[in-house]
């Protein structure tokens, strides 16, 4: 056996009879499922079987700082329905490969010295012993389902083999949950762990040394699937709850992956090993062929990837991290940005008019790191290092040294700039200074300060900031490039996800979030019956039910923030269109005082502060009981006219990046995951742009203007029609 | 082309059912085999009819829901064999779930009126205790796949689901229920059943079981009031209130109402029909008892699943040329309290001419037997009341909905 150069797979074989195989594609930082790959795993396999006589046993590790890093994602996001005969052929052939290896006769141990997701570990699934480097941010798992995608490189069928189908499809294949190396070794997907490369060796080749007559355990006698197969009754009993359970988790969204996993995981479980890898290189094409996939892939990994790599931070301007950050009112969204502020290692001075609700503000970081204590996720010095970096104060003074200001005071102009000029008085005289606004046009909040607006930029937090991913960041018209480039370092270093927008009445999110809103209680306006109204946004793939939302958000805000928006609009000479919502928010808030979730009662009743049932005279005060209606209609309404607007925020200018569009609605405003964001939505719409327009269209003869198609829109879609026609 | 007057009427000689046994361990005809239940009703129609030659008979044809195991491999053709029936009697099990029992007649009297056949013995038999619901597997709720495309519910959160929808309190139910026992318990002390019922007898021609045991004369609504909901939990934990909900998508909770008390009771039973031509009935010197006027399955939304029997029994009038008024007396098969609701309130019909002698909430459910008593039930009670025409109805699995009209003659 010879070493193979140049290629993504080589291997070697030591004195001891040991093939050391090693995973390290020239082309690329981490190893991909891709053709050069395939090709080397390919002769790699076949010299191992030619050879099996003379070989002890066989190593397979990776020369990059990650095992393997999964899928080639670049040509699976291409595939069309035409290319499943393709798809197929190049999964059953990685299939092959990995079966011939596990069939080898010979223990084959991977030595997985770092991250292994998806292709990763099903190659690690193939062999007969799996050790894990136990390392800093090393993860296991096989993450496909958050890509719309499942492991068809037979880690639906392995899994299921070695786990079992409930255990298989919740711990691991159902949410594609990244284990760390601990809890991979709980779950069961690592048989031990090292903690160097030299001890993962050094077990390997023990390994190899103990077990020579090595075999998968779906390949002895006697095998049976842990938990049984779907006819042992036990499970059989149960088994009717796995399908409901998950369109109960989904509600009703159309996501096709985790169904197609419960079914090859299930059906393969009835039949033998080959079939089953078959049956679950059908469920993968038709994914991979599929929109969802798509859709999620670009969002998820792609537009992800270039919001992270600093898609919309300016060139040119180095690293930058505050040292200490002034948090400006300890209020809901203080506190929390006081907390991810000092997680992320930064002194914290969070200042409130008195030191009790200062204090009030800190107390929240205080239960966070109780639970996280309790829970056993950090260790209790940990957490008491974070809460002595968090300073409580009622003194301007404090916030000496400061070289960041966050703040986060009530929405209101005045007060503002009142404490951003006493804040600027004493931190540093080059502190970048961040509001936390959701709709606050920045330009106008800086003009007012004493000089440097320049360094003044928007920080959007969302509610509840530790929780929340996204961080809308807002350049007005004179921020420079240099505090964009530290707001976007911020963001980045409190590990959440930033977008750029351009200054604008609602920025983006809040902007678009409203039009989601307003279709969804123009339809109560329509008749239409609540409960149907919710479920039509469910169903459209909402993590929250819309007018349950509403309630969330308080139904006083939208309307003060829309009679301020209007008065604006009719000061600027134009006329006002009146929206169907508005008519219902007025009523409840004025005639019924319901003001939201906040007030105690809103579209929903509440008993202490929780949601019990819709209000039982909602249906009667809006005579809204019609549920003959079209439920798929009523949920494009709401995905439409989100992309519509965002499309403005484009024509506009207020955003500048599909990436942050994309992102920014999913992570920001619960844009459903399944479409890949609220721009992809346009263009994975049946028929693409055109067939957006199309619907759009119909939607605007139906309900009115604001489903009206922006030109630019409109002369992109034939562009992209004249493109496709000529392919 | 034929005329109507071409084609041969079918007509029913004879319906005999076994009384129903409790299904569980503990219930009277659990030490019985299934094939034993349907020997025993052979047995008694060569009995009753001794001029009737067994080699007329073409085919017995036996409704069966979880034909597996004792119950599994034809038992139909089985049976023949074990009554003695002579070698030319064929046999064939069929299932289309709660409905197998009357598909069974109705197969029977089609295939007599298609004017090929003479005679067939039709009915049913379920062994509930020995061979629990569900246990024969299939794909609408065993293959994930199937199952999350089509929105498989559990037929008791259907039941819940059509009380919910229509209002129905628990209340409600049980006082339906309360008096499916109370009209089952009279009916059996006036001997009401007396002609259908075959008393089980052992090998020694020692009786096992001559009464049906699953009946509560004396329930009560407050003896139905402290039952726990069956389904709720199942609802919740099973996710299957969730996509029930996706599609009732107007309905913000499902009202658990149903229980053990107000469902149909799980027994075991059997039961057999002679249905056939007239010259067949003449040549063994049997008078007709009624005729089979028309027959229909049909169906309706498979989530909600109950919903089938109205729009069955629409189908089989107007195959009839009759309307809802032309029918003296109902039979729907008490699946669920809210099912015979339903069917009542969708047809427009009083509870007066409805499962006048109670039902399966009182007496049981045997699945693939029911349909056929159901038959029996209702010619009894047209001959005792001297009326003319009856309807017999069952809510049927995926949706469906089955209907028979008979007509005394």
């Amino acid at each position: 056996m010879s070493e193979s150069e140049q290629k993504a797979v080589r291997w070697e074989k030591g004195s001891d009879g040991i093939v050391t195989v090693t995973l390290d594609d020239p082309g690329r930082g981490a190893n991909t499922m891709n053709d050069r790959y395939k090709a080397a795993m390919g002769e790699c396999v076949d010299a191992l079987v030619k050879d099996a006589d003379q070989i002890t046993g066989v190593i397979i590790t990776s020369a990059k700082k990650t095992f393997f890093a999964g899928g080639d994602l670049g040509s699976l996001i291409k595939a069309t329905p035409a290319d499943a005969p393709t798809v197929l052929a190049s999964v059953t052939e990685v299939k092959a490969q990995l079966r011939r290896l596990e069939t080898l006769g010979k223990p084959v141990v991977a030595a997985m010295n770092g991250t292994a997701l998806g292709g990763g570990l099903e190659i690690g699934l193939a062999c007969h012993h799996r050790i894990g480097l136990d390392g800093k941010g090393v993860v296991y798992g096989l993450p496909e389902v958050t890509l719309g995608l499942l492991p068809g490189g037979g880690g639906v069928t392995r899994i299921t083999r070695l786990l079992g189908i409930a255990n298989g499809f919740m711990n691991v294949l159902a949410q594609g949950q990244r284990h760390k190396p601990a809890k991979a070794l709980e779950v069961g997907i690592l048989d031990e762990l090292a903690s160097t490369p030299e001890e993962m060796l050094d077990k390997a080749k023990a390994w190899i040394a103990a077990n020579p007559e090595a075999a998968q355990p779906w390949d002895r006698p006697g095998y049976r699937i842990p938990g049984g197969a779907p006819a042992n009754p036990k499970l059989a009993s149960i088994l009717p709850a796995f399908p409901a359970n998950l369109r109960k988790q989904l509600k009703g969204a159309p996501m096709p992956a985790p169904r197609n996993i419960l079914a090859a995981a299930v059906e393969g479980a009835q039949v033998d090993f080959d079939n089953a890898s078959r049956i679950e290189g059908r469920y993968f094409t038709e994914l991979v062929c599929g929109q969802v996939a798509k859709n999620m892939t670009k969002a998820f990994f792609f537009d992800l990837q270039a919001i992270n790599n600093g898609k919309s931070r300016p060139d040119g301007h180095e690293r930058w991290q505050p040292r200490k950050v002034a948090v400006l009112g300890a209020g809901m969204m203080g506190a929390g940005i006081a907390y991810v502020c000092a997680l992320a290692g930064w002194e914290v001075v969070l200042k409130d008019v008195s030191l009790e609700a200062a204090e009030k503000g800190k107390g929240y970081s205080e239960a966070l790191v109780a639970k996280a204590v309790k829970r056993g996720s950090t260790p209790v010095e940990k957490g008491q290092a974070l809460l002595e970096r968090i300073t409580p104060t009622a003194d301007y003074d404090d916030l000496a040294g400061c070289d960041a200001i966050i703040e986060a005071v009530f929405e209101s102009v005045a007060l503002k700039q009142e404490v951003f000029r006493e804040a600027m008085k004493v931190v540093e005289p080059d502190a970048l200074l961040c509001s936390n606004t959701s709709t606050l046009p920045i330009t106008e909040l800086a003009a007012g300060l004493p000089g440097r607006p320049g360094d003044f930029v928007g920080l959007h937090f969302f509610s509840p900031v530790d929780k929340m991913p996204l961080v809308e960041i807002i350049r007005g018209e004179r921020t420079s490039d240099a505090a964009l480039a530290k707001a976007f370092d911020l963001t980045l270093a409190i590990k959440k996800t930033p977008i750029v927008v351009n200054d604008s009445r609602g920025f983006f999110t809040s902007r678009v979030i409203g039009t989601f809103l307003n279709e969804g209680v123009a339809m109560l306006a329509e008749g239409i019956d609540p409960q149907t109204i919710e479920q039509a946004s469910s169903q459209a793939g909402y993590p929250a039910p819309v007018l349950q939302l509403m309630d969330e958000l308080t139904l006083t805000l939208p309307q003060k923030i829309r009679k301020e928006t209007r008065a604006a609009v009719e000061a600027a000479g134009e006329k006002w269109v009146e929206h169907p919502s508005e008519a219902v928010i007025d009523r409840m808030v004025d005639e019924f005082g319901r003001t939201g979730k906040s007030g105690g009662a809103g579209f929903y009743d509440y008993a202490d502060g929780r949601r019990t049932t819709l209000w039982p005279e909602l249906r009667s005060s809006f005579n809204a009981t019609n549920h003959d209606v079209d439920l798929h209609e009523l949920s494009e309404r709401m995905l439409v006219v989100e992309s519509l607007e965002t499309w403005r925020c484009v024509d506009e200018g207020v955003l500048t990046s599909v990436p942050d569009a994309n992102i920014g609605s999913i992570f920001g405003i619960g844009f459903p995951p399944w479409t890949g964001g609220v721009l992809q939505y346009i263009d994975g719409y049946a028929g693409g742009k055109a067939g957006f327009v199309a619907r759009a269209d119909e939607l605007a003869t139906k309900y009115g203007e604001r489903f009206a198609v922006p030109e630019s829109l409109r002369a992109a879609s034939s562009a992209a029609d004249a493109e496709a026609g000529a392919a | 082309m034929s005329t109507s007057s071409s084609i041969p009427d079918a007509y029913v000689y004879d319906a005999i059912r076994t009384p129903r046994g409790r299904g569980k361990a503990s219930g009277s005809l659990h030490e019985v085999k299934p094939i034993s239940l349907v020997v025993g009703l052979i047995d008694e129609i060569r009995r009753r009819f001794p001029e009737l030659d067994p080699a007329t008979i073409d085919d017995v044809v036996l409704g069966v829901v979880s034909p597996i195991g004792d119950q599994g491999g034809d038992i139909a053709k089985t049976a023949a064999i074990a009554a003695e029936l002579p070698e030319t009697v064929a046999g064939v099990q069929l299932n289309r779930f709660c409905a197998s029992g009357l598909e069974a007649v109705n197969q029977a009297a089609l295939r007599v009126r298609s004017g090929m056949e003479e005679l067939i013995l039709a009915g049913g038999v379920e062994a509930m205790s020995r061979v629990p619901m569900g246990s024969d597997g299939g794909a609408w709720a065993m293959d994930p796949d199937t199952s999350y495309n089509t929105g498989f519910v559990p037929q008791g959160i259907g039941a819940d689901l059509i009380a919910t929808l229509e209002g129905w309190s628990r209340e409600d139910v049980d006082t339906f229920a309360v008096e499916s026992q109370t009209r089952a318990a009279k009916a059996w002390a006036n001997g009401y059943f007396a002609r259908s019922v075959v008393p089980v007898k052992d090998r020694n021609g020692l009786t096992v079981l001559d009464r049906d045991e699953h009946i509560r004369a004396n329930a009560t609504l407050d003896t139905m009031g402290s039952l726990q909901p069956s389904f709720a939990m199942m609802g919740e934990q099973g996710g299957f209130d969730a996509v029930a909900l996706q599609r009732y998508h107007w309905v913000e909770k499902i009202d658990h109402v149903h229980h053990a008390g107000n469902s149909s009771g799980i027994v075991d039973g059997a039961s057999l029909c002679l249905i056939g031509t007239e010259a067949a009935g003449r040549a063994a010197n049997i008078a007709p008892r009624a005729r089979i006027v028309a027959t229909a399955v049909s169906g309706a939304d498979p989530t909600i699943m109950l919903t089938g029997p109205a729009p069955a029994s629409r189908k089989a009038l107007a195959k009839a040329g009759l309307t809802v008024d032309d029918i003296d007396l109902f039979e729907i098969n008490e699946a669920f309290a809210s099912v015979a609701m339903r069917f009542m309130k969708d047809m427009g019909i009083p509870h007066e001419k409805t499962n006048v002698n109670g039902g399966s909430i009182a007496m049981g459910h045997p699945l693939g037997a029911t349909g056929a008593m159901l038959i029996g039930t209702l010619l009894d009670e047209l001959e005792r009341r001297e009326l003319r025409r009856g309807l017999a109805t069952l809510c049927v699995g995926g949706g469906m909905g089955i209907a028979a009209i008979i007509e005394r003659v």
